[in-house]
């Protein structure tokens, strides 16, 4: 009796939830990102009064459109896989002469340097909204950083024993009443990783990949999450690979 | 299936020279998570960085150990358990649903001074009137209507809270006690939620 009204109390809060997901994408202001985006792009900025208009995302110097659904992807020039945010302060230290200092440590402590990089993100995403992911998997450093990830992904640590796997490799459930996505699950990771970056409800901001790992590990237990770090690129290696054929729908909206 | 197909062909491609073998994979994934952090709290990196072998175990069998492994796990975890010095086995079920809606604790940034919370709610059901439950773990909802409030009850429940893998090895849940996320006394609270017959958790009722 107790299971069956459990079992029912779910589902009505699961419907609930997902009717007020979707009235949040109506009222979103994740457009302003974009456009904001767009403008910093285009600016003349940093030491050497240079656009980003140039920028190589790996379909070509200047070729932006498309260029997420490729992501992440080995760059010959750093000898590196790199994601979108990572590809962001590569260019932007080459081209316009930012030092690693104009760059965040931790996403989640360091707005002010964050909110260049959101707007950024958001704007080289929307440009590949609509396009299928399909982040390659050919480079020998491709092949390692899936396999990297993979293993952070199911490495259990900390006071609380917590791992990736622990929230994300099972079906349907949630935390409190936050719906987890199984990413190792095509479907559930087609649906989830390309929405990202994401215009978050409650901190009323846009969040890149990178700043939602990082508050993963936060309340797993783990240190602050170093911005650009290898382990970040090869989670979102491992993670891409199971989303890939997903329609990218960036920047998405979140509660 | 699929995945495996993928990244075969993947190597097939790229040939297997280049790729580096399963050891080598293991300290890229051990450098990687060396430089992967980037400050905090050099307590909480202590601790995430030297697994112990419960934690290597059910990372390398992703949760589904072997038997014999997940025997020696649990013998080893059953063994390791601690009992409140002073006090039973059964608190105050109000003070242990404070602890179980209490979600901090253990983080960065967190207050080391205050007790931590058990967070319960993110995983479990519990009182009828706590709607925003998670469901990683089961509904314990009506837990001690049909297994009572006796001694060995008590000491069954406090023990699966202290160390969940004492009883299932490589468990989502964690080791509370074990870890010292939770005083054997604030346990010793939780197991009053679950068991004592007032408590919302068995009366079904909202208070």
């Amino acid at each position: 009796m107790i299971a069956a009204a459990a079992g029912a109390a779910d589902q009505e809060i699961d419907t609930a939830v997902q009717r007020y997901r979707e009235s949040l994408q109506d009222s979103s202001p994740a457009e302003l990102w974009v456009l904001r985006g767009e403008g910093l792009f285009r600016e003349k900025r940093g030491p050497r009064k240079a656009s980003l208009e140039t920028c190589d995302f790996g379909l070509g110097a200047g070729i932006v459109k498309g260029a997420y659904a490729r992501l992440p992807r080995y760059f010959a020039d750093t000898g590196r896989v790199e994601d979108l945010e990572s590809r962001l302060m590569t260019c932007m230290g080459r081209l316009q002469g930012f030092s690693a200092e104009a760059f965040p440590r931790h996403a989640p402590s360091d707005p002010d340097r964050m909110a260049d990089l959101a707007r950024l993100a958001a704007y080289v995403a929307s440009e590949s909204a609509g396009l299928k992911l399909e982040a390659p998997l050919s480079h020998p450093k491709e092949i390692e950083a899936y396999r990297v990830g993979e293993l952070l992904f199911h490495r259990r640590a900390g006071s609380h024993d917590f791992s990736c796997a622990t929230c994300h490799a099972t079906q349907g459930k949630r935390i409190r009443l936050q719906r987890l996505a199984q990413l190792t699950d095509p479907k559930d990771a087609q649906r989830a990783l390309p929405t990202w970056p994401a215009y978050s409800v409650g901190p009323g901001d846009m969040l890149t990949m990178q700043h939602w790992i990082a508050l993963c590990y936060y309340q797993s237990r783990h240190p602050q999450l170093r911005y650009g770090s290898d382990a970040a690129i090869a989670l979102q290696v491992f993670l891409a690979q199971h989303a890939n054929g997903g329609v990218i729908a960036a920047p998405g909206t979140r509660r | 299936m699929k995945r495996a197909a993928l990244f075969l062909s993947a190597a097939a491609l790229t040939g297997c020279a280049t790729v580096p073998d399963e050891s080598d994979i293991a300290l890229r994934a051990q450098a990687a998570f060396a430089g992967a952090f980037a400050g905090g709290d050099a307590q909480i990196l202590a601790r995430v960085e030297h697994q112990d072998d419960v934690q290597v175990q059910c990372s390398k069998y992703r949760n589904a150990p072997p038997l014999d492994v997940a025997q020696l796990i649990e013998r080893t975890q059953r063994a390791a358990i601690r009992y409140p010095i002073a006090g039973g086995l059964i608190g105050d079920w109000k003070q242990g649903n404070l602890i179980a809606e209490d979600g901090s604790g253990m983080r960065y940034g967190d207050n080391a001074g205050r007790p931590s919370g058990g967070n319960c709610y993110a995983c479990h059901r519990l009182t009828p009137q706590e709607i925003a439950y998670g469901t990683v773990g089961p509904s314990l909802l009506g837990y001690g209507v049909s297994r009572g409030a006796s001694e060995a009850m008590q000491r069954l429940t406090y023990e699966r809270i202290y160390n969940a893998q004492a009883f299932n090895a490589c468990s989502a849940m964690p080791r509370f006690g074990h870890n010292q996320v939770l005083t054997p006394e604030q346990i010793a609270h939780l197991v009053a939620l679950l068991l004592d017959p007032e408590s919302p958790v068995n009366t079904g009722k909202s208070r």
